[in-house]
């Protein structure tokens, strides 16, 4: 038995209110993004597969040849009649110019981020900062074009051959990388809380030796994180890369020997070559082995993440 | 040595004005056995130009508790992080800080040396990500200290003295993170205690702990003091009263009283302090 004031809430409580709606359409929208960023994603990977899949199914070449194979001229066939896709001179190249170009930014990176973060924080964010981020800003033909036209005679006066290759690679991917590791890194020394210097520095320990034994341990998944992120920059750059590594699908025998990276032989074939025939087909399959060594770099990071939290 | 400097706007002997409050009122603690072993003379500190403490002259005797109590703002927690230099890169700290005799407010004082005589606890336990054994032993190490044999026994007695030794005896090599907040702060202590310091001050360290850990740790710092000297801010006037014997009472970055806890609690001298323990505010 309900009274008339009851009933007149009860109808107030239950009414849709303007809020309420909003709050509906709120959730659609954010949902609908959502959905459309998953379907993208899954749309290139479904695509870069279905393709790069081809070359093993439709072209049958031996996934084991492709891998490991080290001749790459997919316009010729072998005395056994078969294509010449072995991709491992792209893929020895890749990751040497990807680890090299870490190797040496690392150190940069984290003694910029430590002197940002650490040492003066005041001039780290008035100079520094944006210095980083102007880094950032420069367009990847830029960097080619000094590499092509600073680097690579550089090299070529100092080591004497050509000058393109894995070395000029390396100095060009070192500056591009530099502020993607050196910005992550200042994050990562960022969120080590404060009480913990405090406590090291209440303890005796001068600021070095907070900085070594304190916060860079606190920091170290964080860091790796930073380095793993750099990592993946470097080893999906194309343009710079290919503008002073030389584009010669050979297995690098010296790190001033022109050679080629997975993404080098992308952006010089790919314009060249007709849909479906074997050369696109062949372009593909490597294309598939940079997606799924992005998907791994990524993964990388993520359990770098997850294990930087449980401790 | 007794120094007696009520610096008093009213006028005592006004016997009509018997019930009125002096506006400050301090005693510097003159305990037989006791010798001053910390004291502050003018000291100032600044926050840029933002002056957060005013004055501050207290003195602290050896092996002796002393309570820094006040209300949120009142230039306590500066005054205490001003005793080791803790503000140094933060703040200008101007005065004179005798320790036994030394100013260690001045340039030429290494203050990682200093730290190691003037150990400082915080308001959050603050573990280091590392195992138990490895946060006692850091300070040591640091210092080259690699005797196995020589740190095992400091970690031991550190531990021992911190009340912490049996609960974790058989986990040292565990992460110190795992400990509970009242462990947590307990080992911190152990920590400050491990490279044997003379003074011990500790910022609000019961704050961040439920009220049995409070009363372990409560414990802890009267047995401490048989050995060391310990200065402690607390906002928590029961605290307080229960384990120091001198209780100076900060307003407005100022010392407005300082005294003997029981004076300061039974009868305090002036008003605000007198309105501040007694609950009126703060």
């Amino acid at each position: 038995m309900k009274t008339k004031t009851t009933q007149q809430l009860e109808q107030q409580l239950k009414r849709h209110s303007k809020a309420a709606k909003l709050e509906i359409w709120g959730r659609t929208i954010s949902l609908t993004a959502l959905l459309l960023i998953v379907a993208v994603v899954v749309a290139i990977i479904g695509f870069v597969a279905s393709k790069g899949i081809a070359t093993f199914t439709s072209n049958h070449v031996n996934l084991w040849d492709f891998l490991t194979g080290k001749s790459w001229n997919p316009n010729i066939t072998d005395a056994n009649g078969k294509p010449e896709v072995g991709a491992l001179p792209m893929i020895v190249g890749s990751f040497l110019i990807t680890i090299l170009s870490a190797i040496v930014a690392t150190p940069f990176a984290i003694g910029t981020a430590v002197f940002m973060n650490e040492i003066s924080p005041n001039k780290g964010a008035k100079i520094l900062q944006p210095v980083t981020e102007l880094l950032v800003g420069i367009p990847s033909v830029v960097y080619g074009f000094i590499g092509l036209s600073v680097v690579v005679p550089t090299t070529r006066a100092i080591f004497g051959g050509s000058g393109f290759g894995i070395l000029s690679g390396t100095c060009v991917l070192f500056v591009m990388i530099l502020p993607t590791v050196t910005s992550m890194s200042a994050d990562a020394l960022k969120s080590v809380p404060r009480y913990y210097r405090e406590a090291s520095l209440a303890l005796g320990a001068t600021q070095w030796q907070t900085i070594y034994k304190v916060v860079l341990r606190a920091a170290t998944p964080g860091l790796m994180t930073a380095v793993v992120f750099g990592m993946a920059r470097a080893f999906g750059e194309a343009l710079a890369v290919q503008m002073v590594i030389g584009n010669a699908a050979l297995m690098p025998n010296s790190l001033v020997s022109p050679s080629s990276t997975l993404t080098s032989v992308l952006t010089t074939g790919i314009g060249n070559t007709v849909m479906g025939s074997l050369q696109n087909n062949a372009l593909w399959s490597l294309a598939l082995v940079l997606l799924l060594m992005s998907l791994v770099f990524n993964l990388i990071i993520r359990l770098i993440g997850r294990k930087g939290r449980l401790q | 040595m007794f120094i007696n400097n009520d610096v008093t706007k009213a006028t005592a002997n006004d016997v009509t004005k018997a019930t009125a409050m002096l506006e400050r009122h301090v005693v510097q603690p003159n305990d037989a056995g006791h010798p001053i072993i910390l004291s502050t003379e003018d000291l100032h500190v600044f926050y840029g130009k933002k002056e957060a403490l005013f004055e501050g002259d207290l003195q602290f005797g050896s092996n002796q508790i002393t309570a820094l109590i006040g209300p949120s703002g009142s230039g306590k927690s500066t005054y205490l992080r001003s005793l080791n230099r803790m503000n140094d890169r933060i703040a200008t700290v101007t005065g004179k800080i005798m320790y036994r005799g030394v100013d260690i407010n001045q340039p030429a004082i290494d203050v990682y040396e200093m730290r190691r005589r003037v150990g400082m606890v915080f308001q959050r336990p603050n573990p280091f990500a590392k195992s138990i054994y490895d946060n006692i032993a850091f300070a040591l190490r640091l210092r080259g200290t690699t005797d196995k044999h020589e740190l095992d026994e400091i970690v031991e007695t550190s531990l021992k003295q911190a009340a912490l030794w049996d609960q974790v005896k058989d986990d040292l090599n565990k992460s110190a993170l795992a400990l509970s907040g009242g462990q947590a702060q307990r080992l911190c202590i152990a920590r400050a205690i491990a490279v044997k310091p003379d003074i011990l001050l500790l910022d609000e360290p019961a704050s961040a702990l439920d009220p049995v850990s409070t009363s372990q740790l409560e414990d802890t710092l009267l047995d401490l003091k048989q050995h060391y000297t310990i200065i402690i801010v607390t906002h928590n006037m029961q605290q307080a009263a229960r384990i120091s014997e001198y209780t100076a009472f900060f307003n407005q970055g100022r010392v407005l009283e300082y005294d003997t806890t029981s004076q300061i609690f039974t009868n305090p001298q002036v008003q605000v302090t007198s309105d501040y323990v007694s609950g009126n505010f703060g």
